[in-house]
């Protein structure tokens, strides 16, 4: 098996703890992603990672916790994209649009101070990229609690939320508040993106938040299936990329491996291709979003 | 700040402010946010690869951009818009990680495509920069008609026969071409910013169509100067202006817009 598996991948605590700390974010993300997916948010998603960086630069020049300046640099965000008007499916393009823009110049302030104020290179690219091989074991803790806690809000709100994604007169009609569930949604994406922008990194936050929900979404034919086949479409994407980043360090003579976000996004981008050929295969009658399961 | 070794900036500058006033005009019409945010990560992917390869940045800019342009219009026919373009703007940017992993780019190189160098803009550069921007500008009055037919009434549009997209594809490559302009001046993720905020502000204030562009490319040169000459007095990346400035303007906007709603109303 060392042909797949390189010398040392089963006793390297960095690949364990990268296997541990990907493979919870990938959960949380699919479980996440499925509704962001379903209520056509996947800008918002992605913009908060950004918003959610902003904040982790911020943090990184005043000198707090990491993890507390992406998750509250997201959940800010996400108030003020509720606050412009992401609740109206017209104008949440450009409150979106407005909040990213706003967040990005204030990403490109502090990564500047903090380049000139410290002599430590690579924060740009540590806060941007990211890379799950420098997660710590201490951070699972944190990780573990925040993905519990974001699990069950979606747990909580799941029923109201998935139908108000389906029909908003409907929804409306049974007496959901659905201003609130928008805005609790938005602040357990928010919670969700920050933590998964500061582990894995910018890129693989989107990519598993939208990558893994929205190949299920292709083939599932209910909600609660695809939330689990999702899950496991980005937890095989996660591990698998782990695996083969680690290996392309054997691949060439000059030892420089790839970023594992170029392999997990690879798998992802092949699961949704494969995905959309099966879906074309069944013949399926093309829906926007699949049924809702148990309704009458 | 007007001395000579500042006036390819200020000249460059000019040039993004109205391509940039121009095109996010109708990237707010039509609520193509995502795709105006998607394409400039791709461009930049792009540079990191001409890096690699050594060949002009630009070349680099253009050709990604145009990908991710062509990857978002190609896919979206598929399936949902947004999702088509999440998945391209990962895509580039897991290829910008890996070229930038495997080349050795200098920190403060990266640091200037993303957040922008206004004064690393050349002479030799603004040749190139002034021909794709007056060839993105002519594009767009090419098919100005079916593209604010499009973007206003899109029934309305297919009814008549105009092939949606078409247009749509046509409007991507067009915002691929001037981002990949914008890039080496306000950076990737500024971009976005630029073509977003001013606009934004502008269609809240102008009713008519035309003069909103226009109210859009003013707004934006506002944006682009202040920015420039801030940037140059305080010493702090004109990225961090752009956005402030942006967003500053759209919230302005919806106060001024609020308020005529209620002096009209009483």
């Amino acid at each position: 098996m060392t042909w797949l598996f390189e010398p040392g991948w089963w006793a390297n605590g960095t690949v364990r703890t990268a296997l541990v700390v990907g493979g919870i974010v990938a959960v949380t993300s699919a479980v996440v992603g499925i509704f962001t997916v379903m209520r056509g948010q996947s800008f918002a998603g992605h913009a908060l990672t950004d918003v959610a960086t902003a904040g982790g630069a911020g943090a990184f020049l005043a000198g707090v916790g990491p993890l507390l300046g992406f998750v509250g640099g997201g959940v800010l965000g996400a108030g003020a994209m509720d606050a412009i008007g992401v609740q109206r499916v017209k104008g949440r393009d450009i409150a979106t649009g407005v909040v990213l823009g706003a967040a990005m110049g204030l990403a490109a302030l502090f990564l500047f101070l903090s380049a000139r104020t410290s002599s430590a290179t690579g924060a740009t690219q540590l806060v941007l990229f990211g890379s799950i091989f420098t997660v710590s074991p201490s951070t699972l803790p944190e990780v573990s609690w925040l993905s519990g806690a974001v699990l069950v809000t979606m747990a909580l709100v799941a029923r109201p939320l998935l139908l108000s994604s389906l029909s908003v007169e409907l929804a409306a009609a049974r007496g959901i508040r659905l201003r609130a569930v928008g805005l609790i949604f938005m602040v357990a994406l928010a919670v969700a993106v920050g933590m998964s922008a500061i582990v894995i990194g910018a890129i693989l936050s989107t990519a598993l938040l939208i990558g893994p929900p929205a190949s299920a979404l292709r083939v599932a034919r209910r909600v609660g299936s695809a939330v689990a086949l999702a899950a496991g479409l980005g937890v095989l994407a996660t591990w698998v990329g782990v695996l083969l980043a680690y290996d392309s360090y054997y691949w060439s003579a000059s030892h420089r491996s790839l970023p594992v976000s170029f392999f997990v996004v690879v798998v992802i981008v092949a699961e949704y291709a494969l995905a959309s050929v099966l879906r074309r295969r069944t013949r399926r009658v093309p829906t926007a979003v699949v049924e809702p399961e148990g309704w009458t | 700040m007007f001395s000579s070794f500042m006036t390819n900036a200020w000249l460059s500058g000019t040039i993004v402010a109205l391509l940039a006033g121009v095109v996010g005009f109708f990237v707010v019409l039509r609520g193509a946010s995502f795709a105006a945010h998607a394409i400039p990560n791709g461009a930049f992917a792009g540079a990191a690869g001409a890096y690699l390869i050594g060949v002009s940045p630009l070349l680099g800019l253009v050709s990604f951009a145009l990908l991710s342009a062509l990857g978002i219009g190609m896919t979206s026919r598929r399936t949902r818009n947004d999702v088509a373009t999440a998945l391209s703007l990962v895509a580039m940017l897991a290829l910008g990680a890996a070229f930038l992993s495997v080349s050795l780019i200098y920190e403060p190189t990266i640091n200037a495509l993303l957040f922008g160098e206004i004064l690393g803009v050349s002479s030799s550069q603004l040749a190139p920069v002034l021909i794709l921007g007056v060839v993105s500008v002519g594009v767009l009055a090419w098919f100005y008609r079916p593209l604010m037919f499009t973007s206003v009434a899109p029934e309305l549009a297919r009814a008549r026969g105009v092939n949606a997209t078409l247009v749509d594809v046509a409007f991507l490559v067009v915002v691929a071409l001037a981002t990949a302009l914008t890039v080496p001046v306000v950076g990737a993720l500024l971009t976005f910013s630029l073509m977003i905020g001013p606009p934004a502000a502008a269609r809240i204030l102008v009713a008519r169509p035309g003069w909103a562009v226009a109210g859009s490319v003013g707004l934006s040169l506002v944006t682009v100067w202040v920015s420039i000459g801030a940037s140059y007095a305080f010493n702090l990346p004109i990225g961090f202006f752009v956005g402030a400035l942006g967003a500053t303007l759209y919230l302005g906007a919806r106060v001024v817009a609020r308020r005529r709603v209620v002096r009209s109303a009483t």
